[in-house]
Order: C-alpha cells, then sequence, then structure tokens
C-alpha cells in the first residue's frame, strides 16, 4: 500500500515519468489496437468471438524471433509473418471453424478455446518455454534531457501499425473482396443470394485476421518479448477494446487501444509490474460491470 | 427437471449402490491409481456444480475456477494461520522443521479451514455474481474468463500468500494415511454433492432456474426474482467448488496460483468440457463425462506427454464441433424410450397413415 502511494507521489513530483507512460502506452496500444480490429472484423463479419486471436499474435512472433535467430533484420520478417499467419488461418478455418459458423456462439467460443490450448502447447514444443525476443539491434533515443527514453523500434512499430490500419480501411472500403466481406457482414444471405460466396469470404475474412495478427505478434516480438503462454492477455484486450470501440469503427478502435496501453503502463508503474495483466483482466470484468449496470437502467442487458 | 434415463426405483438404487461400493472398494481394488480416481470425484464435483449454472440456468461461465482458488488459499491460509505466522510460513516456503503439525493440529485445521473455505466462495460467489450474472450470452462467458484469470494474477502477485512461487499445505503428520484419507474425503464431497444437486433440481428452485435458461424474459415477467435466484445458483456451485478446492489444495500439496488455484484455461475449461461431454442440462451427464474426461486427460498425460495439451485441444475441438449434445444427449436421441419419451399410439398411427 505504501509502495502504491509513493509511486503515485513520484508521479507528482516528477512529472517528466508521466511523459515516459504515455509514450510507451502510446507506442503499444497501436499494436493493441491492430490485433483487435483483427477481431473485430471476424466478430463483425462470421459472429465468431475469436480466443485464438493471442495465439495468432504470439505465433506471428515466432516469425520474426525465427528471423533474428538466422541474423535476418526481424523488421523482414513482416511480410513473411503475415503470410504465413494468412495460410494458417485459412488452414484453421478450413480445419474447423467453417463448421462453425453458423451455431450457438458458446460452442464457437469453446471450439476456439480448444485451438487456443492446442496451439499454445505446440509452440511450447516447438519453440521452447522460454521468453524470446527478436532482436531488432536499434537504439533508442534520449529526449527531455535524458529522463525520457523513446525506443527507435517501438516508434517504428507505431508508424507500420497506423500504416497498415489505413490501408485495411482502404481494403475494406474499396477493393472487390473488401466489398463482398462488407456485404455478407450486413447480410449474409442476401449476399449469397447475390452471387457472393460467402464461405470463400468467411475464409478470406478468418486468414485476413489470421495475416493481421501475424504482423502484430512480429512487432510485438521486436519490440516487447513473447512466450507461448502469452496469447490470452492479447485475446482479452482485444475483446475489451472492440467492446468499448464497437464494431466495425476503426478511429474508436484506435483510441481505445491506445487508451488502453496508456492505462496498463500506468497500472504497471503505480501497482507493481506484477499486477499488471491482473489489472488488464479486472479491467475486462469492470468495463462489461459498467456497460451492463448503464443498459441495465433502460432494461436491457448486453447480450 | 430432466434426469438421466428414467429408471424404476430398483434399477436406480442397484445403480446408486454399484457407484457407491466402487467407491469405497476402489482403495483396495486399484490401489496405484488412487490419486488419480481422488481427482476423478473433484472433477465429477467441478462438472455437477458448472452444469447447474451452465447447464440447467443457461449460463456458461468459464469462471468458477474462481470458487475453486478462492477454497484452495482459503483453506491453506487458515489450516496454517490458526497455529503459525502465515506470512513466516510462506517466507519459509513452507519448508522447514518448525511448522510441524500434531494430528489434532492437523484435523481441527483442516475442519475449520474447510469451513472458511466454503463460506470465502459463497461469499465471493455473491459478490462476484451479483457483479456479471446480469450479462448474458457470450459478455457473460468472457467476462467469467476474464475473472479466473484474473484471480491467478492476483494470487500470484501477493506475496503473504507466496505469490508467484506459490504455497505449500501443511504437511500431514506421519500416522495419517494421506492418501486414503484425501481419497474418502473426496469421494463423500462428490456423493454429497450429486444428491445436493438432484435435490436441488427436484425443487421450486430448480424448476425456476430452468426457466431462466429457457427464456429469462419470460421468466422475469411472471414473477421470478431472477437475479436472486441465478445469485443463489452461483452459491449453490461456490459452496461445492470452495470445499473441492480446500480439499484439492491439501491433496496436491503444493498450490501453485495460477496451474492449479486459478487455473482458468485449464480446469476452468475443462469443468465446461465435462458437462458437455457428457451432457448439458441433466443430472448424470457431468457425472458421466468427468469419468470419461478423466480417463481421456490421464491416457494423453501418460502416453502423449509434451502432446497431451495438443491431444487434449482437438479433443476439445471435436467434442464441441461434432458432439455438441453430449454422451446422454446422443443416446437420447437415438433411444427416446429409455429416457421416457414415447409416443402415444394414437398419434403415432396417424403420423403412419399420413406418412404413407
Amino acid at each position: 500500500m505504501s509502495g502504491i502511494l509513493s509511486n503515485l507521489q513520484i508521479l507528482t513530483v516528477a512529472p517528466v515519468f508521466n511523459v515516459q507512460l504515455l509514450i510507451d502506452g502510446l507506442l503499444i496500444g497501436a499494436i493493441f489496437a491492430l490485433a483487435a480490429y483483427g477481431m473485430a472484423l471476424v466478430w463483425g463479419v462470421m459472429n465468431i468471438i475469436n480466443i485464438t486471436q493471442g495465439e495468432f499474435v504470439v505465433l506471428g512472433g515466432y516469425v520474426a524471433v525465427e528471423f533474428a535467430h538466422h541474423g535476418i533484420h526481424p523488421l523482414l520478417s513482416l511480410p513473411v509473418a503475415a503470410a504465413f499467419m494468412f495460410i494458417v488461418g485459412w488452414l484453421v478455418y478450413r480445419a474447423a471453424i467453417f463448421r462453425v459458423v453458423d451455431q450457438d456462439l458458446f460452442i464457437s467460443l469453446l471450439a476456439t478455446f480448444g485451438i487456443s490450448i492446442l496451439l499454445q502447447q505446440l509452440m511450447n514444443t516447438v519453440f521452447g518455454a522460454d521468453v524470446q525476443v527478436a532482436n531488432a539491434h536499434m537504439g533508442s533515443w534520449q529526449i527531455l534531457g535524458g529522463m525520457v527514453t523513446v525506443s527507435q523500434v517501438k516508434l517504428v512499430s507505431f508508424i507500420i501499425c497506423v500504416i497498415l490500419g489505413l490501408g485495411l480501411m482502404w481494403f475494406l472500403k474499396s477493393s472487390r473482396l473488401g466489398q463482398a466481406i462488407r456485404a455478407t457482414a450486413q447480410n449474409a444471405r442476401a449476399a449469397r443470394v447475390l452471387g457472393i460466396d460467402t464461405d470463400r469470404v468467411y475464409a478470406m475474412t478468418y486468414a485476413i485476421n489470421g495475416a493481421i495478427c501475424g504482423v502484430a505478434g512480429a512487432l510485438i516480438a521486436m519490440a516487447y518479448t513473447i512466450h507461448p503462454y502469452i496469447g490470452l492477455p492479447y485475446t482479452l484486450r482485444s475483446f475489451m477494446i472492440v467492446i468499448v470501440a464497437g464494431l466495425g469503427n476503426l478511429g474508436a478502435v484506435i483510441v481505445s487501444g491506445i487508451g488502453l496501453g496508456i492505462a496498463e503502463n500506468y497500472a504497471g508503474f503505480i501497482l507493481g509490474a506484477q499486477f499488471q495483466l491482473a489489472f488488464v483482466f479486472l479491467l475486462l470484468v469492470a468495463v462489461l460491470v459498467v456497460r451492463n449496470w448503464r443498459l441495465q437502467r433502460q432494461r436491457r442487458y448486453l447480450k | 427437471m430432466s434426469a438421466g434415463p428414467t429408471m424404476s426405483g430398483a434399477t436406480r438404487i442397484a445403480v446408486w449402490g454399484l457407484v457407491g461400493a466402487l467407491g469405497v472398494a476402489a482403495p483396495f481394488l486399484v490401489p496405484s491409481y488412487l490419486q488419480q480416481i481422488a481427482t476423478l470425484w473433484l472433477f465429477v464435483v467441478f462438472a455437477l456444480t458448472w452444469d447447474l449454472g451452465g447447464g440447467q440456468m443457461g449460463y456458461n461461465s468459464f469462471g468458477n475456477v474462481v470458487f475453486v482458488g478462492v477454497g484452495m488459499y482459503a483453506c491453506a491460509v487458515t489450516q496454517i494461520g490458526l497455529f503459525y505466522s502465515v506470512g513466516a510460513y510462506t517466507a519459509a516456503r513452507g519448508g522447514g522443521t518448525e511448522f510441524v503439525f500434531t494430528m489434532p493440529q492437523y484435523l481441527s485445521g483442516l475442519a475449520i479451514g474447510l469451513v472458511a473455505a466454503a463460506v470465502l466462495a459463497v461469499v465471493t460467489a455473491l459478490v462476484l455474481g451479483s457483479l456479471v450474472l446480469g450479462m448474458r450470452g457470450h459478455y457473460f462467458a468472457i467476462c467469467t474468463l476474464g475473472l479466473g484469470v484474473a484471480g491467478g494474477e492476483l494470487a500470484a502477485g501477493w506475496e503473504w500468500i507466496g505469490a508467484g512461487s506459490g504455497m505449500t499445505a501443511p504437511t500431514a503428520p506421519d500416522v495419517l494415511d494421506v492418501n486414503s484419507f484425501y481419497y474418502y474425503l473426496c469421494f463423500v464431497l462428490a456423493v454429497i454433492t450429486f444428491f445436493a444437486m438432484r435435490w436441488l433440481l427436484a425443487t421450486r428452485f430448480g424448476l425456476a432456474v430452468n426457466a431462466i435458461r429457457d427464456d429469462e424474459d419470460k421468466a422475469e415477467a411472471m414473477g421470478l426474482p431472477t437475479t436472486r435466484l441465478k445469485v443463489t445458483a452461483w452459491m449453490f456451485s461456490g459452496l461445492f467448488l470452495g470445499l473441492a478446492g480446500g480439499i484439492y489444495g491439501n491433496m496436491n500439496r503444493f498450490i501453485d496460483p495460477t496451474d492449479l488455484a486459478f487455473a482458468g484455461s485449464t480446469i476452468g475449461v475443462w469443468m465446461v468440457l465435462m458437462a458437455i461431454l457428457g451432457g448439458k442440462g441433466t443430472l448424470w451427464g457431468p457425472v458421466i463425462g468427468a469419468v470419461v474426461f478423466q480417463v481421456f486427460k490421464e491416457v494423453f498425460w501418460t502416453y502423449l506427454l509434451g502432446w497431451q495439451r495438443v491431444a487434449l485441444g482437438l479433443l476439445i475441438v471435436l467434442i464441441v464441433v461434432f458432439f455438441p449434445q453430449g454422451i446422454l444427449g446422443f443416446l437420447r436421441e437415438r433411444f427416446p424410450a429409455l429416457f421416457g419419451h414415447t409416443v402415444e399410439a394414437e398419434i403415432a398411427e396417424d403420423a403412419e397413415e399420413a406418412a404413407s
């Protein structure tokens, strides 16, 4: 308890620490937003909450780690991670997801949970249980008289996230496939009547989500760390961002992603790093409870 | 109420007698598998209590494991705290020669610890249930998933109860045959849970809970106090899960915050899976599901070491994709007569005429 108070005191006595926390939160928040955007896509189009999201992220991260191990710069792994995870996503869809698209949401929730457990152990067996990082060999800038550190690789990953987000928005708006995806999201039956192969659209949506997660994961492996069992926090973060931002609103997704990043950094600083994940999970519960309370005033509920 | 196959009184007594006799005799029949069978009885408790919320009430929770974790820690902390300082005990990692429990100390500690576990788990269910049971469907599922993993992270950060390096349950005095002692505790708890659930589902409370599953809005419109009923159902789950957690921690000796106590992605999912595998919303379904699941799990852990979770994940996918109705649901579809679903002769004749 006294630790918490003294940490709060540090923030007020030396405001420059706030700058550090804000910058770190902003930079990681963009990656959260990217993964959340993928989840929103699958949720909106296929009506599936993809618990495997976090494992896709981690798996993409291992592509970058493997690149770094073989002496190739991990930034070059981004397209490979995207392509690899696109294929993984497509295969997972063809293997299992297509059977649960039309079913009860709880069934698809459990099915993706099963896939995530499977992938966790698979990654553990193949890559080992250690915490790993794809070293990008990039330095960092010291600003504000050396009090604040801005890591270059985190800044690069932030810029890549923004570019990718804009690219995705353009893709959904203008490309043929993007239009087909949006049409299917609006009304799958009508889309089918009008000649859209919805099964293919679902497969592509799920695969594109895989590719998005792959890139997000590669960036996380470069700028932060990964290990086989860190997937679930990313899933729950994505879920939280989507319920705060709503489906299909990229701007709101980015804002809430960055907000979550900043909140998490503050929590890690004030409560101590060992409680950072607990804070994320409890924040998820709190967000849901508060939203539900507000709905209950109108005699409605979260469903 | 949708019970298992409608059995005549005599068959029912025979089935109960058989299961009971097997349970009592297990330590003598298969002494080398005692720990596994004890775990099986706990799994039966997990599946039965999950089914009260998930199967009977329609509230699919991934977070019931919270009650297991709360019970486990509450029991261990009480057992230790009655005679020693908990902080010193966890700081010594439960080792050292100074933390010795005599037979009366051990037994009374365990008894009081189990009461504390039950009480605290019920209170947890009351508080958390009032907060989260208002939401429905997948929001509820993911919210409870968050609760389960949050519990683990909190326990893993709390120094007083050993933080991430966990806690060791008190060492039993040598005179006590720990294995059979905990085996019978697990067995008795499973039996009590089974009959408690059986009784509960036959009462008006059981009917009300089923009404909530079938159509909550209508149930509320008919005047049922749905929120209070839902929280009460969760408190019943919490009661038995807290007791199970207290026993589980002592049986396992070592309490790991995220891998045993609040194991959201293992035990938390397994209890869902066991209930679904056996047949959601039935009394015998979770029991059968727990048995089948435990056999699968032990086989995977023995013969597929290193790949056991891959096999388990695959099993989950296969069950929910291809077998969501569960074993009893499948039997009910194939052999409806066994479950007391009969077609009246007149209607059958009419249908046959219409068909021909």
